[in-house]
């Protein structure tokens, strides 16, 4: 027989701690249905998606009934469009439109993969499909875009850093009647991984199986309860540890629904994402999680080093619960949907520069940021430039989701309701880096790539 | 295949009785009964055999949990996978 305190925990896990799958996301490859015309290959990629996912939803709700688990997301992930318009050309929207029927046909939450991956240059394809992103987000709902404009193998791609600042702000303007929620949908990374669950940045990788189901866990709120029990008296070493035992039973929960819905579906099993993922519900903050360990508020000094040990310690105990881990795997901290990083950006103590310090230890980057509607798109070049050397120097996967509200300035707040929540104005730093941006050209690969 | 039954909140008759019975109409036998005070709450854990359930395992489930709201209690049903997995290397 099972303990019974073992039991409680579980239960206590899930009912009062927000304990829950993420979301399980099953991507599939569109590289069989590029096609010389555009309306067939739309109409092959319609095709295929619905039969690979049409049990994806039905599965998810039947996992969560047998195990009691909430499974919040089912989504989809698919190959990069602009792999598939490079090989039939037209207008990229077409795809954007097909991929948000998709959506509604199988009932997914979210569809990732309006995506060019352009570290080292533009193939064709690529850059059609950026320039459309803003009218696509504009003229879809469950559709999420991303872009890869560096990684440590290439280095940066400052073309493509220049014009993912302007395409930041078409998409606020385009959807400015929507509380600017275009660009909360669309991230601009480096390093960025093949395998991610995780919205806005899911897409299939070109080396991926034709079609394979990935899972992300969530958890902070337990983390959280975890370290309150433990009590301020405990020293860093037993917060670490606390910390890996949680992350081991968490991530344990990820390989068994991941596991039981890949044998369910029929479809191989990929990855565990070991993260901690927010959302704004009280009581599942990352944030709470730091100022559990003696921080006052989040955003003060000793945050990056409290952020640290916390996502070392989540990996360290994830990665032995589950066989294959991937994806972005690591605490996230996006600000909107983070109740105790919103209270933290309200008040002041959390600062664009805080977060940018705390994306080089921790996943992914400076995420759900919104940021004054005047902020000009070679600003946003710059914050992307930025986060994309972190990520390229430390070897690690680094994003930008800023969302310029626009018409509004620090004081004011956008609200996106649902997972994406809202957030605060925050101050950016508004001196220009115009001159730096419009260079263009390439940041060279560093040093560490050179491992061979 | 076994599921874990929990149930949680205040102590009164017939808790093991109605629960039991839910279980025999649908032909789960009731392998392991333990209960305990945890913190103030009456709990009560019930390990079932659920491979020969006459219904599905979310009808079960749901008819449970029905009949723990009637009574004013929590109760949970759930695949005993989900505790392995999380407690036992």
């Amino acid at each position: 027989m099972i303990n019974v305190k073992d039991i409680m925990e579980t239960i206590t896990m899930i009912d009062e701690e927000n304990l829950d799958i993420r979301t399980i996301t099953m991507g599939i490859s569109l590289l069989d249905c590029a096609d010389g015309d555009q309306k067939r290959s739309c109409e092959k990629i319609y095709e295929k998606v619905c039969r690979k996912a049409e049990h994806l939803v039905k599965t998810g709700e039947e996992i969560e009934k047998t195990y009691g688990i909430p499974i919040i997301n089912k989504r989809i992930s698919v190959t990069p469009i602009a792999m598939i318009l490079a090989a039939s050309g037209g207008n990229p929207v077409e795809y954007a439109k097909t991929l948000e029927k998709i959506a509604r046909t199988v009932g997914v939450n979210f569809i990732g993969g309006y995506s060019a991956l352009v570290q080292k240059g533009f193939a064709a394809g690529d850059e059609a499909l950026i320039r459309s992103i803003p009218e696509a987000l504009s003229v879809t709902e469950h559709m999420c875009s991303s872009v890869n404009v560096g990684s440590t193998k290439t280095g940066i791609n400052m073309d493509a850093v220049r014009l993912m600042g302007q395409i930041v702000r078409q998409s606020a303007e385009m959807t400015a009647d929507r509380d600017c929620i275009g660009p909360a949908k669309l991230v601009v990374f480096c390093n960025a991984p093949e395998d991610n669950p995780f919205m806005a940045g899911a897409f299939h990788g070109a080396g991926e199986p034709d079609c394979v189901i990935n899972v992300g866990v969530s958890g902070p709120g337990v983390v959280r309860a975890a370290l309150a029990k433990l009590g301020p008296d405990h020293d860093l070493t037993e917060v670490a540890d606390l910390i890996k035992r949680t992350a081991f039973k968490i991530t344990r929960m990820g390989q068994l629904v991941g596991r039981e819905a890949s044998s369910r579906l029929g479809v191989p099993f990929g990855i565990v994402d070991l993260s901690l993922a927010p959302t704004p519900a009280v009581g599942d903050s990352v944030a709470h999680i730091l100022e559990e360990m003696g921080l006052q508020t989040c955003g003060c000094h000793g945050t990056t080093a409290a952020l640290a040990l916390l996502n070392d310690a989540v990996k360290k105990g994830g990665v032995m619960a589950s066989s294959h881990v991937g994806g972005l795997s690591g605490a996230f901290i996006p600000v909107s949907e983070d109740a105790g990083m919103i209270d933290a950006a309200r008040s002041g103590a959390l600062s664009i520069e805080k977060l940018e310090a705390m994306t080089a230890v921790c996943s992914v980057g400076l995420d759900m940021i919104v940021i004054p509607g005047d902020t000009s798109a070679e600003v946003i070049s710059a914050i992307i430039a930025d986060e994309a050397a972190i990520g390229m120097v430390n070897s690690k996967t680094t994003a930008v989701r800023v969302i310029p509200a626009i018409g509004k300035n620090v004081g004011e707040e956008l609200e996106f309701g649902g997972l994406l929540g809202s957030g605060p104005v925050m101050r950016v730093n508004t001196v220009s880096p115009a001159g730096f941006i419009h260079r263009g050209g390439r940041i060279p690969a560093p040093l560490q790539s050179l491992k061979n | 295949m076994r599921a874990v039954i929990s149930v949680i909140g205040k102590d009164m008759v017939g808790i093991l009785a109605k629960i039991s019975a839910k279980c025999a109409e649908v032909n789960a036998n009731v392998v392991d009964v333990t209960q305990t005070i945890l913190q103030d709450m009456f709990v009560m854990v019930m390990m079932i055999e659920i491979s020969n359930l006459s219904c599905g395992f979310p009808e079960l489930v749901d008819s449970l949990t029905r009949e723990g709201t009637e009574m004013g209690l929590s109760v949970h049903v759930m695949h005993e996978d989900i505790f392995n997995s999380m407690h036992r290397i």
